[in-house]
């Protein structure tokens, strides 16, 4: 089986002698759960702009074909902040990606239910922005991302700004999302806890220009729940990911 | 307690203006000024009863000119300032042309309008629609621009058209400042009506209420012109008022400054 999605030396540079990410090696498989784990401003974010055809690479190349749809992407990316259209509703907001590719709000109704429905917001789909928690508001975005039925789920350290406990329990419901709808999920976060908890696979990278500088299997069983956290092979998985990530801030 | 205390809050300004009311009318009976100098409040409400149809029509022909300004400032100032933001070229080259639009006072050239245009509607309508576009266009404009990177990036990520992203994106994010700028237009409107009809004169059968205000002046009908005065002010008022609460309906979704 082909992979989904396969970066060759990608490298990204704003302006000269100015780089900021790579070269970098990278294939993802469908299903897997990457972390990609690193310090602030080591590239994570510009990784997934790079992936997302946000920001063109300087170098190198990216094989998007197993997440090309026709002329679209099928792509989902949920950012730092839950980036929601203020003036419109929950459902208006969910239903966004469909309307900017032509679709019918009436035929995108069931589609819009189920993506709320996954993300535990079918309560609040009349609600705006300003009247949701940091959390639902996040639940919000996700949905939007969802809605697509995209291939490959982006998420850039998406939950930093929220409480620790909304943290985790959003946490315990992207792995149940994750493992329900056989998604493919790329995961940007500085959280070491964080990247081991979710992850198949843990990217750490190094300190800027950012590069892979370890790989690392969490070697935690599926499927894994909130009790995981108190489990004394999450701890001793915590510390070899910390110990991979001093190392790789060592210039 | 509480109720009460907003309930007077509420009052205060209609308690201070009757009282002022008061002081002026017993100002003018204990000096025994007269009316061509300083009219009482009693003479000018009795006047304005007496003048009311000819001065409401007078009233109705300025509105009309002023409502059609204020209807043609924000098409036209809505549609020059979407066009302005699609290339930064084009407004570094057309703004400075509108601002000198703007500061150039509308006394000055309505005379020539009133030359070039064949018809005094026409002309009036001109001249009121130049002085109300520009707080239209200037806060448009900066609306436009005014969009949030991460939403911006979001609409590219989705391959959003151009003019799905002025639809879905630009213009919601504008609204506030638009309405804005249509609040500021609605009262120039009305005095750019008016000094556009000082400027054509009392002349011609449409006269608005700027003509009712010269002709008193000359005949020294002073409490008549008082009362053309409370006429246009309580029009203006109710302009503002009235798009404040179009304003308000369709901004009722969004959150209000300091909640989040």
């Amino acid at each position: 089986m082909s992979p989904l999605l396969r970066l060759d030396s990608v490298a990204k540079a704003y302006g000269p002698g100015a780089a900021a990410l790579g070269p970098i090696d990278l294939t993802l498989e469908a299903g897997e759960f990457v972390a990609v784990l690193g310090p602030s401003g080591c590239g994570k974010s510009t990784l997934l702009r790079l992936i997302a055809g946000l920001v063109p690479p300087s170098s190198g190349r990216i094989d998007r074909r197993g997440i090309a749809a026709g002329d679209e992407q099928d792509i989902g990316f949920v950012f730092q902040d839950p980036t929601l259209l203020p003036w419109a509703s929950v459902v208006d907001n969910v239903f966004l990606p469909l309307r900017l590719r032509g679709m019918e709000r009436r035929a995108a109704m069931p589609r819009i239910r189920e993506a709320l429905a996954r993300v535990g917001l079918d309560g609040a789909s009349q609600r705006y922005p300003h009247q949701l928690s940091g959390g639902m508001r996040m639940r919000a975005s996700i949905a939007r991302a969802l809605v697509t039925g995209p291939r490959l789920l982006l998420l850039d350290e998406p939950f930093a700004a929220l409480d620790e406990i909304t943290r985790f329990r959003l946490n315990d419901d992207l792995l149940a999302l994750w493992r329900r709808e056989r998604l493919t999920v790329l995961f940007v976060t500085h959280s070491v806890f964080e990247a081991v908890f979710l992850a198949t696979r843990v990217l750490v990278m190094s300190a800027p220009p950012g590069r892979i500088a370890a790989e690392l299997d969490p070697g935690l069983p599926q499927p894994r729940s909130g009790n995981l956290r108190a489990d004394p092979a999450f701890a001793a998985a915590c510390g070899r990911a910390s110990a991979a990530l001093a190392r790789a801030m060592r210039p | 307690m509480n109720g009460a205390v907003v309930l007077l809050a509420r009052l205060l300004p209609a308690l201070l203006g009757m009282l002022g009311l008061a002081a002026w009318e017993a100002l003018v009976r204990v000096y025994a000024i007269p009316p061509y100098v300083l009219p009482g409040p009693l003479l000018i409400a009795e006047t304005l009863r007496q003048e009311a149809p000819d001065l409401l029509a007078a009233l109705a022909a300025t509105l009309q000119v002023a409502l059609a300004a204020l209807a043609t400032a924000t098409v036209v100032g809505l549609l020059l300032s979407v066009l302005l933001v699609q290339s930064r070229l084009l407004e570094r080259s057309v703004y400075p042309w509108l601002v000198t639009l703007q500061v150039t006072p509308v006394v000055s050239i309505a005379p020539l309008i009133l030359i070039w245009a064949d018809d005094v509607f026409a002309a009036l309508l001109i001249c009121a629609t130049v002085v109300a576009f520009f707080p239209i266009v200037a806060n448009t404009v900066h609306g436009l621009r005014s969009v949030d990177p991460g939403l911006a990036e979001l609409f590219r990520l989705y391959g959003a058209s151009r003019w799905r992203t002025l639809v879905h994106l630009q213009l919601p994010t504008a609204l506030p400042a638009f309405l804005g700028g249509v609040r500021i237009a609605g009262g120039l409107s009305l005095v750019g009506a008016v000094v556009a009809e000082f400027v054509a004169g009392t002349g011609g059968t449409r006269s608005g209420l700027a003509g009712r205000i010269l002709e008193a002046g000359y005949r020294l009908q002073i409490p008549r012109m008082f009362a053309a005065l409370l006429l246009l002010a309580l029009a203006g008022i109710v302009l503002h008022a009235a798009l404040g609460l179009v304003t308000r309906a369709l901004l009722r979704h969004r959150p209000v400054a300091g909640e989040r």
